[in-house]
């Protein structure tokens, strides 16, 4: 333990004679991974608010039959934009945002392993998406085709599509380099005696992610790239009368889709199995199956792609190869699940906000995990696919999934980011408006799908009202709780209780060995083994003596 | 509108499905499930989804109810101790992966055999082929002259205007109603030939447990033999966002004996001869 002070107060040190230079020039040069980490997450909360406003907009409209107050095309923008901002500019640089903060401090290392690269990936993202968000004011207006952006349609839109593709091609360089960045990270910084199979779970899920991002990012840069050329430079890649196949597209588009899934939900996973643990009062259950189960739901993720397609046609052979495929899925989900319920089982849990997050999450994705596993059944999917059902599905498994995990991530690290405890009340009541509402929102939409209500569409036939009138205003009340998160950190960030250094009460990880808040320069003499016993690699199971460690971190007990 | 909606929310927004809509046109009841549907096929293909849905009711009910009681019986201010010991156990985790495994094949045998049956379009009495187009479908009784447009119907079509004024409750079988709808028979195989003209939309009606993308380029098959006692009228919609009006191109279909849709057919050859006859350049349509 004596080595550990030394090391925090070294640190302490560093931060009076290294401090971040003033200004604005601090944000646009830092290379330093908090800053960068800092950047991420008030980038992505930008988004998550600009995807949020659209989606009320959405909800407005559906609130009733009959148009009110989009044009159709209008509307299509919406959801296409919508999706695209969701995606791209909310939950992966959210992801990206913890990675900087976290990584470095849960393996031990100094900084990210390329720092100015670091700088680079964050900073394209504003330019990526100020260009695509502006294309509402583009001839033509935003795209309008769907975030799938299937040809022969997407080819239709105005002059947003270059634009559009762009932006994309941006958003992947910037996910490329982040992701790289995390591997050199992980593979070359690790704290000496930090094995592979004692990193925490979240350093896990983002050394697998990063793999995913990088073999499936230059694949949807191809197929825009594509389209691109199909557009203005005469070729026929997905036009049958020239030769082509708009069916490709989507082999192609699902191809990098699928992953991408995964790339959206395996940190979150990660971050399930690092909060659990902290407030069971015991060590991840069965670590080792956690870390395979990540790596076979990624390596599936490769082999699953048409179930999105079952419509357009396949042969019988492909239909019957992707539903068992897609149902294989469901066995290394059904694990990490098991696990976190036994991490549970026996332990001593207490229910503060990140646990809260982390509960919603193990039971609203198992429902999302539900409909997926109903979505997998080839002949039932003929009646599910692009109906609501898929709608209230895939936002079970992305907004109670990934939003809620990123929430629990910045509600269970923000005190040792900021030195500050958070406002409980607060805190608690953001939670319980999300977790009641979510469902108002997102469950009557199953019995739309399923009563034959498809996707997409700004208007509808009267029997679908009273359950979009629901779904509405269960929309407007989870929306509008969101706007309680910025406020919550804003005064966490500028006051508010003390935070001890370990935070909670016996949380597990390297980070909490760290003063609270962390220096600006943390981890300059990289912890030993001897400190690791003390520290987070509880994690390490197999190791007979876990329990005696988890003890060790536990005096009261 | 805006009275029933005011006394919609007098009684409670979260239960206003439990409330029927006091409609004065003919408008289809609000349903929770997915329709059985009237062939074997769609009922084939409801049983499938039952069973899955049974089987994750089942699931859930077991997990979540472990979850909830680990929640109530090991919360720390109820005195609780963690047993850090409990961290790993081989054979609860091999028990835990291969119950899924035989849970699913048992989902998956009945699912394959209904798929492999869904793509079987041998042995069809009539084939008909189906055109989508941006924004309203186009039938073709295959070896016949008969063809049929089928767009929106006029009411919908001015009530869904932005600001129109209307109310849609009161525009019959709002945004499902077409001009002339298709014309098939009950009790025989048909087989579908569906393409696009422009871009991808998606042939779906869910009575029948349909739903084949209409690719331009390319042609899709599929195949309903309706139950002979289903006489009436089943509705579907585009399911495959196709720009602008996606959502204002609906499908009906009217299931006629095959007494009634034989004569149907032959009236309709005889006037689409007559009119090619008379007209050429409509013959083309």
């Amino acid at each position: 333990m004596a080595n550990l002070e030394h090391a925090s107060t070294h640190a302490h040190d560093d931060h009076h004679d290294h401090g971040p230079p003033k200004g604005i020039w601090r944000w646009l040069s830092t290379t330093n991974h908090k800053d960068i980490g800092t950047l991420y997450l008030i980038f992505s909360c930008t988004m998550f608010f600009i995807g949020g406003f659209l989606a009320m907009c959405i909800r407005a409209e559906l609130f009733k039959p009959g148009l009110q107050f989009l044009d159709p095309a209008l509307f299509n923008s919406f959801t296409t934009m919508h999706a695209l901002i969701m995606i791209f500019g909310a939950v992966m640089p959210a992801f990206v945002g913890l990675a900087n903060w976290m990584i470095p401090l849960q393996v031990g290392a100094p900084d990210m392993a390329l720092p100015r690269m670091n700088n680079f990936s964050f900073w394209i993202l504003p330019f990526a998406f100020t260009l695509l968000i502006s294309t509402f004011f583009v001839p033509g207006g935003a795209p309008a085709g769907g975030w799938t952006m299937y040809p022969p349609l997407v080819l239709q839109t105005g002059n947003a599509l270059p634009l559009m593709i762009f932006a994309i091609h941006l958003m992947g360089a910037s996910s490329i380099m982040g992701a790289i960045n995390v591997i050199v990270t992980i593979m070359n910084m690790r704290a000496p005696g930090m094995t592979l199979l004692r990193m925490p779970l979240f350093v896990w899920s983002w050394l697998i992610t990063a793999y995913l991002l990088i073999a499936v990012m230059p694949v949807l840069a191809g197929a825009v790239t594509m389209l691109l050329t199909d557009h203005f430079f005469g070729t026929s890649f997905f036009n049958a009368a020239g030769g082509g196949d708009p069916v490709m597209f989507q082999h192609i588009f699902w191809f990098f889709g699928h992953p991408e899934v995964y790339i959206m939900i395996l940190p979150a996973f990660g971050i399930i199995s690092e909060i659990i643990p902290s407030f069971s009062g015991k060590p991840l259950f069965g670590y080792d199956a956690m870390v395979y189960a990540v790596a076979s739901i990624a390596f599936l993720s490769f082999i699953v792609w048409a179930h999105h397609m079952f419509t357009v046609g396949m042969p019988l052979s492909s239909e019957l190869f992707f539903m068992l495929s897609t149902m294989l899925i469901a066995i290394p989900t059904g694990v990490k699940v098991f696990n976190w319920t036994a991490t549970m089982w026996r332990g001593s849990i207490s229910f503060e906000p990140p646990m809260l997050w982390a509960i919603a999450f193990l039971f609203m994705f198992s429902i999302g995990g539900f409909s997926g596993l109903m979505l997998a059944i080839a002949p039932a999917d003929f009646q599910y696919q692009d109906t609501y059902f898929v709608v209230a599905h895939f936002h079970y498994v992305l907004v109670p999934g990934a939003i809620f995990a990123i929430i629990g991530a910045v509600y269970y690290w923000l005190p040792k980011w900021t030195g500050h405890m958070y406002n409980m009340t607060l805190a608690k009541w953001h939670f319980w408006l999300s977790a009641i509402f979510l469902n108002v929102l997102f469950f009557p939409q199953h019995f739309l799908g399923l009563a034959g209500m498809p996707r997409r569409i700004p208007d509808y036939a009267v029997q679908f009202t009273d359950w979009n009138m629901v779904s509405s205003i269960g929309g407007f009340v989870f929306g509008a709780s969101q706007l309680l998160f910025p406020i919550l950190i804003w005064q966490c960030v500028h006051g508010g209780a003390k935070a001890t250094d370990k935070v909670w009460e016996s949380p597990f990880g390297l980070e909490w060995e760290l003063p609270s808040p962390v220096p600006y320069h943390s981890w300059n003499e990289a912890p030993t083994m001897g400190d690791l016993t003390h520290g987070a690699p509880v994690h390490d199971i197999h190791s007979e003596d876990a329990g005696k460690l988890a003890r060790d971190l536990k005096p009261s007990h | 509108m805006i009275r029933k909606l005011k006394s919609k929310f007098a009684v409670g927004g979260l239960c206003a499905g439990a409330l029927s809509l006091v409609a004065p046109a003919a408008q289809a009841a609000w349903t929770l499930n997915m329709t059985p549907g009237i062939s074997k096929m769609s009922r084939a293909i409801y049983s499938l989804h039952m069973l899955m849905f049974w089987w994750c009711v089942g699931i859930a009910i077991a997990i979540f109810g472990v979850m909830i009681y680990s929640m109530m019986k090991f919360r720390k201010s109820s005195g609780a101790v963690a047993d850090t010991n409990f961290t790993h156990s081989t054979k609860i985790e091999v028990l835990w992966t291969v119950i899924p495994v035989l849970i699913l094949i048992s989902m998956a045998v009945p699912a394959a055999s209904v798929l492999v049956q869904t793509e079987d379009v041998t042995n069809s009495d009539l084939t008909i082929r189906v055109t989508g187009y941006q924004w309203k479908w186009g039938y073709q009784y295959v070896g016949t002259d008969v063809m049929i447009n089928s767009t929106l119907a006029r009411p919908s079509n001015l009530a869904r205007e932005l600001g129109s004024g209307i109310d849609p409750n009161t525009v019959p079988n709002y945004l499902l109603e077409v001009d002339h709808p298709l014309v098939v028979p009950a009790g025989v195989k048909v087989r579908l030939l569906i393409t696009g003209q422009d871009v991808i939309h998606s042939w779906w009606v869910p009575a029948l447990a349909i739903k084949k993308d209409a690719i331009p380029g390319f042609i899709n098959e599929a195949w309903f033999d309706i139950d002979a006692d289903q006489i009436g009228l089943f509705r579907g919609q585009c399911a495959e966002l196709c720009g602008r009006d996606h959502g204002f191109m609906p499908i009906v279909i009217d299931v006629r004996s095959k007494a009634d849709f034989d004569k149907w057919l032959k009236d309709e050859q005889a006037k689409a001869k007559q009119a090619a006859a008379q007209t050429p350049a409509t013959g083309a349509t």
